[in-house]
């Protein structure tokens, strides 16, 4: 943990020279949910509510996704980017290092630009809270840090077997899109608005539904939140078992083919 | 300290064909050729020696480093490093050993040396002491103290390979691969690389193998040579005895002729 830190210094370090180029790209990434953001607030606007969810309720759940997914993108940068690492042969050089893969591979890339993206996530989030009479207690607060920190690791978790594609197709895979992009854009409303297959989906398989849609019944008093909705984030946590499985095959796999 | 025994290795490599249509059937069905890199490889290699391990493009020489430096896992045979299988133990291996691939910076590339050499210290878990007194030595070796406060992509190449070779000597390994080390380097930084291999080998006792392309390097470090062609070890031996079978002057003139072409014309006579 103290050497993931750091990395992440010395990344900082060299992304600071570039001070334009940060600002610049930072400034970007405030807009692109920004969009997304002023139109649910239309949305709302124009319909009152959807399906029972008022805008601050929605609003709650749009900004815990977008924080836990502008944290991935910040610090599992190096899986989303694993495609030119492993093509330009610095996987190479992180395995003549006395180092796991897994915390190398975070190492190796750093996007602090995501920054932008999460002042707009962390300003919606205050918001949401202002604006919601919330009956407070310490389950409660730890029920909300668990869902940003469960959906890090979800965001986290598909980055990384993305990233062990990438072994057995060496292109990186635009597919993986389908899953972080579409399932941030799927999960930032109350699942309740899907389909089930979708909802399934996204619990069992995907489970972005329990950092988020469950446990949020819990969090804001809804009628018929059961208590272990309070514990569902946990599953976001689970679901980097079988991603760290797939990474370590990939792993052997390249150690075997070497390429 | 290096044996190595019977080392195979294939790769299986996708057959690509000219054309669209082609290239459209090859999303559907991939045809498979498979190259032999590595057969019945065997050497050792013991405490203090400098070897050259040389032979044309494509020869093996990469697999070689790569399985003898943990990276690959080959087919079958044994390769014991240090009371080690690199590739069974491979973080335990690879702690003992420095990789330089002349190619490629194993150094971070917007931040000053100094901060790379700190994060591998981080990384290989240097004590501070060792490693005040390792980088004190090599910055006075090297003369790398200007370079120190530089970012890594302001260096020239000759530059950066000395910072390379100090940042793969900063955790103390016994065990030195270098690939290709002198690759685009000028007259100048090409000695300076030379006589600081030389020297690290004989006063710290680092086993050194080098591959290269450049006789000349072979020439002023290695007395022993391992060559290598289309997977097998063709020669093992003094890189004088080579010198002297190939070297002989072809036209009757009293000149000997270049390095190079004694290279050219060893190939030659292996067919490789």
């Amino acid at each position: 943990m103290e050497l993931y830190f750091r990395y992440a210094l010395l990344a900082a370090k060299g992304q600071l020279r570039y001070r334009s180029t940060f600002f610049l790209t930072a400034f970007g990434q405030f807009f692109v949910p920004f969009f997304v953001f002023a139109g649910m607030v239309m949305l709302f606007g124009r319909f009152g509510n959807l399906k029972g969810w008022t805008l601050p309720e929605a609003m709650l759940c749009f900004s815990v996704i977008h924080v836990s997914f502008s944290v991935s993108e910040c610090f599992a940068r190096g899986f989303d980017m694993f495609g030119t690492v492993l093509s330009n042969g610095e996987f190479d050089r992180i395995l003549v290092r006395p180092r796991s893969t897994i915390l190398q591979v975070l190492g190796s890339r750093f996007e602090y630009s995501r920054v932008g993206r999460l002042f707009l996530a962390i300003g919606a989030l205050v918001w949401a809270l202002g604006n919601l009479a919330i009956d407070w207690n310490p389950l409660r607060v730890a029920t909300l840090c668990l869902m940003i920190l469960g959906g890090i690791a979800i965001f986290s978790g598909i980055f990384m077997l993305g990233a062990s594609l990438c072994f057995w197709t060496t292109e990186g895979l635009e597919i993986m899109n389908v899953f972080t992009d579409g399932g941030r854009e799927m999960a930032q409303y109350p699942l309740t608005i899907y389909q089930d297959w979708v909802r399934k989906f996204f619990t069992f398989v995907i489970p972005f539904g329990c950092v988020n849609y469950l446990p949020l019944f819990y969090v804001l008093g809804k009628p018929g939140a059961s208590p272990f909705a309070a514990l569902a984030p946990l599953a976001g946590f689970l679901f980097l078992l079988p991603c760290a499985l797939v990474w370590r095959r990939g792993v052997r796999r390249f150690r075997s083919t070497g390429s | 300290m290096i044996t190595v025994r019977g080392l195979n290795k294939t790769y299986l490599v996708a057959e690509r064909s000219s054309g669209f249509r082609e290239a459209a059937a090859s999303l559907w069905r991939r045809r498979y050729r498979k190259i032999e890199a590595l057969r019945d490889v065997g050497f050792s290699i013991g405490e203090g020696e400098i070897v050259g391990y040389i032979g044309p493009n494509g020869a093996g020489k990469s697999t070689t480093i790569k399985v003898m430096s943990g990276i690959l896992v080959p087919d079958s045979g044994t390769c014991e490093i240090l009371g080690r299988t690199p590739w069974k133990e491979r973080k335990a291996h690879v702690r003992g050993i420095g990789v330089v691939f002349g190619q490629r910076s194993q150094l971070w590339w917007d931040v000053p040396v100094i901060d790379s050499f700190e994060l591998l210290r981080d990384i290989y878990r240097v004590s501070p002491v060792d490693y005040r007194r390792n980088l004190d030595e090599l910055v006075g070796e090297l003369d790398l103290a200007p370079l120190l406060g530089t970012p890594t992509r302001q260096l020239s190449l000759g530059q950066r390979m000395r910072c390379e070779l100090a940042a793969s000597l900063l955790h103390g390994p016994r065990i030195l691969f270098l690939d290709e080390p002198t690759i685009g380097l000028d007259a100048v930084a090409k000695l300076a690389v030379r006589a600081f291999i030389k020297r690290v080998n004989e006063e710290r006792g680092v086993t050194v193998i080098l591959t290269t392309h450049d006789a000349h390097d072979i020439e002023a470090l290695a007395e022993r040579v391992i060559l290598i062609g289309k997977g097998r070890i063709l020669y093992d031996g003094a890189f004088a005895v080579l010198c002297e079978r190939y070297g002989e002057s072809e036209d009757g003139s009293d000149s000997p002729p270049s390095l190079e072409r004694t290279v050219a014309r060893l190939y030659g006579e292996y067919g490789i």
